[in-house]
């Protein structure tokens, strides 16, 4: 099986890795077969996994550690939320807001942002995810501030699927919208823009030798990273008829960085991983001890002492490298 | 006519001189050795040319182009590629991929999204190209935390060469190389374009008077002597300077 630049000699091979996007196709069936009780929380994930997925481009590709990440997810999400209150209750053109939202934040706060890197650019994040929190409990009037939005309706996918209270069509709308987000950034991020990304990441004055100029790219990378970001704020908002302050919170984004770490970095793959983990088992562990759940998270963080590239590099270890370097750093 | 004419060049940090008053031209395919004791100002040098560092005075010609306030990136896309000291690559990219990336970068397709970066069968075959003109073949699937530095160094040579130079800035290509990898970098230096022009840097005297048409000697920051091997071997000044009263050049 053929399935990257790296397991070619001279560096050709497919560039589409259609195998891996039918396995996961096959999982979102084999979930909604096997956990039938638990689509909310797998709804959750999915939304989640976009946006770890979206810091995945800024941190992992672009090597930017950020702690604001959610502020280009609640945008979204109260876009999303507002389009559907006074606009449309069409939830494609909802998506379309939400995504245009967190990409128009993320052009305004990355043009400032992308200057710099390192610790000034972490600090600086989360000095944009406070503001925006704040904002939006002080424009109360719009967002609905400590009380949340809500009192808003989507209407059925295409006119026919109704969001239903067992989160059937949540699930379905949530596992595509993911699918089709990876597909989409896995392809981006294979094409010499990607690859130049990760120029950046690992060093900086190699791409300037090569003529590169930094800033241009890593904010149309920013960019990219806000609409996906605004996407899942968008989805969440939709699925859950509901947007709180927290969706804007440093908490969300601590957490999504955490996620990643967890999962792996630089792969795409990792992000929906680390998710996963960290979902399941906050979601485990709380039912089980909820005054003590954060100390299996804690547990699990030491993960990365003995495997520092995230869970991923297990997979990478048992399936080799080049199964990784399909989408982007190997593990 | 000239490819590249650096005139009265200085540079100074607070009252210490690290160039001063530098002029040279250089014409299409001819090979400029700069020499100099440590601290002579050389790296500056490259470093004002290739537009990493601001000029306190001078200019710099590019054939009729004057490139002095242009900055670094908009020179390479002139044609005016340097290679580092210490070896500047990406360290977890493969070598192919990192040649790929020069070239979609001189190309201009560097920002494009939504093509795979494999499906550029052209620039795949420009950088094994490269790669194979090198003896680097072996090397285009390893990352350079894989390779010897002495293919590190090569790989610093591929890339500048990727970009397809005019005029190309060796910053002591030698520097580090242990002595069983040496002779790859000389071979590789024998075969660089007869058209392209190169300034280097280099402590390896062999190397200099083997590879350069002329040398420029700095000291301090000024230029002692400006000539061909020849005459530099036999100016009195720089054997006492530079060469030690007693040196064999």
């Amino acid at each position: 099986m053929q399935l990257s630049q790296a397991s070619s000699p001279i560096g050709r091979g497919s560039y589409f890795p259609w195998q891996w996007h039918l396995a996961g196709l096959v999982l979102i069936v084999a979930l909604y077969w096997l956990f039938p009780g638990n689509l909310l929380m797998l709804t959750r994930i999915a939304t989640l996994a976009i946006l770890v997925m979206s810091l995945d481009l800024v941190t992992g590709y672009a090597g930017l550690p950020t702690l604001g990440h959610a502020a280009m997810y609640g945008v979204g999400a109260y876009g999303a939320a507002l389009c559907a209150k006074f606009l449309t209750g069409d939830p494609l053109a909802g998506l379309l807001v939400a995504a245009a939202a967190g990409g128009l934040l993320a052009l305004v706060a990355g043009a400032f942002l992308v200057r710099y890197q390192g610790l000034a650019f972490l600090m600086l994040t989360i000095a944009v995810v406070q503001i925006m929190q704040n904002l939006a409990s002080k424009l109360s009037f719009i967002t609905g501030g400590d009380d949340g939005l809500s009192g808003f309706t989507v209407s059925p996918i295409f006119g026919r699927f109704e969001f239903d209270m067992f989160g059937v069509t949540g699930y379905w709308y949530s596992m595509i919208l993911l699918l089709l987000s990876f597909i989409v950034l896995q392809r981006i991020m294979s094409s010499p823009f990607g690859l130049c990304c990760m120029g950046i990441r690992e060093n900086r004055d190699r791409m300037s030798a090569n003529g590169t100029r930094i800033y241009p790219q890593l904010l149309k990378l920013y960019v990219l990273a806000g609409v996906f970001a605004g996407l899942a704020g968008g989805i969440t908002a939709q699925v859950n008829q509901i947007v709180g302050l927290d969706s804007l919170g440093f908490e969300l984004s601590a957490e999504a960085l955490v996620m990643l770490v967890l999962g792996g970095s630089g792969n795409l793959v990792g992000g929906i991983v680390g998710t996963a983990l960290f979902s399941g088992i906050h979601h485990f562990a709380a039912t089980a001890n909820p005054f003590h759940w954060l100390f299996v998270i804690g547990v699990l963080l030491m993960v990365v002492v003995f495997l520092p590239k995230g869970v991923i590099q297990l997979v990478a270890r048992r399936l080799g490298n080049n199964v990784l370097a399909v989408f982007g750093r190997r593990a | 006519m000239s490819i590249l004419r650096v005139e009265h060049l200085s540079k100074a940090y607070g009252g210490l001189k690290v160039t001063d008053d530098v002029s040279f031209t250089l014409k299409p395919g001819e090979r400029l050795a700069i020499i100099g004791p440590n601290g002579a100002g050389k790296t500056t040098l490259v470093s004002q040319i290739a537009g990493a560092l601001q000029s306190d005075g001078g200019r710099i010609f590019m054939a009729d182009d004057n490139v002095t306030s242009w900055p670094g990136y908009r020179r390479v896309g002139h044609g005016l590629v340097r290679t580092f000291q210490i070896s500047k690559l990406a360290p977890d990219i493969p070598v192919l991929d990192q040649l790929a990336l020069a070239i979609h970068q001189r190309d201009g397709s560097i920002g494009n999204m939504w093509r795979h970066k494999n499906s550029y069968g052209a620039v795949l075959d420009e950088a094994l190209a490269i790669l194979r003109d090198l003896g680097l073949s072996r090397a285009a699937q390893r990352t350079p935390s894989e390779m010897a530095y002495g293919d590190q160094r090569l790989v610093e040579v591929a890339l500048a060469l990727a970009l397809k130079p005019r005029v190309l800035l060796l910053d002591e290509p030698m520097a580090g190389v242990p002595k069983s990898e040496a002779q790859l970098i000389l071979d590789a230096l024998e075969r660089l374009p007869a058209d392209l022009a190169v300034v280097i840097i280099e402590h390896d005297m062999e190397l200099v008077f083997r590879f350069a048409h002329r040398i420029l000697v700095l000291a301090n920051g000024a230029v002692l002597a400006d000539g061909a091997p020849a005459e530099i071997r036999g100016n009195e000044v720089v054997r006492a300077v530079y060469l030690g009263k007693g040196g064999q050049a």
